[in-house]
């Protein structure tokens, strides 16, 4: 047979067979938080749909003050189905930060930091944090009015940190302003750093998954002590697969939902001399520190009041990288682990439902 | 006489390799990274600081009503209070860096971004701002606006 020469000429190659053996062996726990192993799988397979569709953008847009606009807008009205793989990279973020964000606070809540998942953990943390690089360094790529004025305040928040604050302001921006050279720095980081920077963290993370398996939440743990039946195994192949592959295609059947009867907008054209636009705020992932900073007085004791909200922003990002260093082992300082998840959950949707309710005076 | 320990003298050797061998390594590593970082910080292009602009006719400028008009590379306003009075600050928002606006209805200067307020002297009345807008002279010629900036 032809077929089975080519395999087993790759066989000798490539350790194809070995990776589908430990396949075959590998097994999920399955009991009653399982629902939540799913959230990393949809977040990995909307990274996937944003490489590609990322790609195929590349190929019409171009990054300067001059004609970023015109080729986005070239790209929804010109090209075939432009509109529809714009729309999909746009609704495709939002989905990203959204499941990214719902696969963090369940392993925070599910305590699945523990040793020795520890780095797993500080992997994912990262790579939330360059989700939102990701959406940071996007909003700017179309220039228009909303997300010119968005990258003008958002890079301004750095010049709060004392000393090196200018030097970070003019890092972001290639100058003292948002100009075409913001435009073309934040082009390079969004196709090439943060991509790159991604996908060996993803490997990483995904090796470390593999390694370690999927944590078992100790209350669960507690009730397989006098109940084995509590935490069954599921063959990875094929029965979690199938359902990691149906979760996929719910997300992508919701994306093409959203993508096609609310596809989104380009807005008008940045002006850098037009006043910013009542209204404005940043997308919803963000909303929570616009927020936050709207409500920050000019000085707190004396301090710049957004030197305070941004070291606050700051301590709290450090607090959630090391979480699994800072959080004890003992059921009670899992519990202050879940009232303090709990409270950053409540205070981050409390902002952001002010933001949304709040209309202009 | 003792013989020389070989192991007394092949450290000292091989200490030597591995000190020039960092030397060699740390070099290597700044040479790239130096220039890198350089790289990064973009270079200061001189700008001839603006001293006065033209801001359009100052008839069509009705009371209570504000114009943003560029000084330089960055914006300014141009507001005719109720009373009939011209005055100009620049339009970039102490707090993080918005072009404000002229809100009638308010008879304030106003940034969307984070609704901060200045008064019709620029001082930060409302909202997280946290100086007062950088004034500007403004002299009529002609029916022209002119901005120019305080020595």
């Amino acid at each position: 047979m032809r077929s089975g020469r080519i395999r087993g000429w790759l066989d000798e190659r490539l350790p194809i067979g070995d990776v589908i053996e430990t396949l075959r062996h590998k097994t999920v726990p399955h009991h009653r938080y399982s629902l939540w192993y799913y959230f990393g799988g949809m977040t990995l397979f909307l990274f996937g749909i944003q490489v590609g569709t990322g790609a195929l953008l590349l190929l019409y847009y171009r990054p300067s003050a001059a004609e970023a606009y015109e080729s986005v807008q070239f790209i929804v009205t010109r090209v075939p189905f432009g509109w529809l793989v714009r729309s999909i990279h746009a609704w495709s973020a939002n989905l990203m930060v959204a499941s990214a964000v719902a696969h963090l606070f369940s392993v925070l809540f599910l305590h699945a930091y523990r040793r020795p998942r520890e780095l797993t953990w500080l992997s994912g943390v990262l790579l939330l944090l360059l989700t939102l690089a990701f959406g940071f360094t996007g909003y700017l790529l179309p220039w228009n009015e909303v997300s010119f004025f968005a990258t003008r305040v958002g890079t301004d928040i750095a010049a709060a940190v004392p000393l090196i604050g200018r030097g970070i302001v003019r890092f972001m921006r290639g100058g003292d302003d948002v100009t075409g050279a913001t435009l073309t720095r934040l082009f390079g980081f969004h196709v090439a750093v943060l991509p790159a920077v991604a996908t060996g963290l993803v490997a990483l993370h995904l090796l470390l998954v593999q390694r370690h398996g999927m944590s078992v939440p100790p209350s669960v743990e507690r009730r397989a002590a006098g109940d084995p039946a509590a935490v069954r195994a599921m063959p990875f192949i094929p029965h979690f697969l199938l359902r990691d592959l149906f979760a996929w295609t719910l997300v992508l059947a919701v994306l093409a939902a959203l993508s096609t009867f609310y596809p989104w907008e380009l807005g008008t054209k940045a002006d850098p001399f037009a006043p910013a636009p009542a209204g404005i705020r940043p997308e919803w992932y963000f909303l929570w520190a616009f927020e936050t900073l709207k409500h920050v007085p000019p000085a707190v004791a004396g301090i710049n009041g957004e030197l305070v909200a941004v070291a606050v922003m700051a301590a709290g990002a450090l607090v959630a990288l090391l979480l699994p260093f800072l959080a004890g082992h003992t059921p009670r300082t899992r519990r202050v682990v879940v009232w303090a998840g709990g409270a950053a959950l409540v205070f981050m949707a409390i902002m952001t439902g002010l933001a949304l309710s709040a209309v202009a005076p | 006489m003792h013989p020389v320990d070989p192991r007394i003298s092949a450290p000292g050797r091989r200490s030597v390799l591995n000190w020039l061998l960092g030397l060699w390594g740390g070099g290597v590593c700044g040479a790239v990274l130096y220039p890198v970082a350089r790289y990064l910080a973009p270079p200061d292009v001189p700008e001839a600081a603006t001293q006065s602009v033209l801001a359009g006719s100052a008839q069509s400028l009705v009371p209570n009503s504000g114009r943003v008009v560029p000084f330089g590379s960055r914006p300014a306003i141009v507001i005719r209070t109720a009373g009939g009075d011209l005055r100009a600050f620049s339009a970039t928002c102490t707090h993080l860096d918005c072009t404000v606006q002229y809100r009638p209805d308010l008879q304030r200067i106003w940034c969307a971004c984070h609704n901060g307020q200045y008064d019709l002297t620029g001082r930060n009345v409302a909202g997280p701002p946290p100086r007062p807008l950088e004034a500007f002279d403004v002299n009529v010629n002609d029916d022209q606006i002119a901005l120019s900036r305080r020595s």
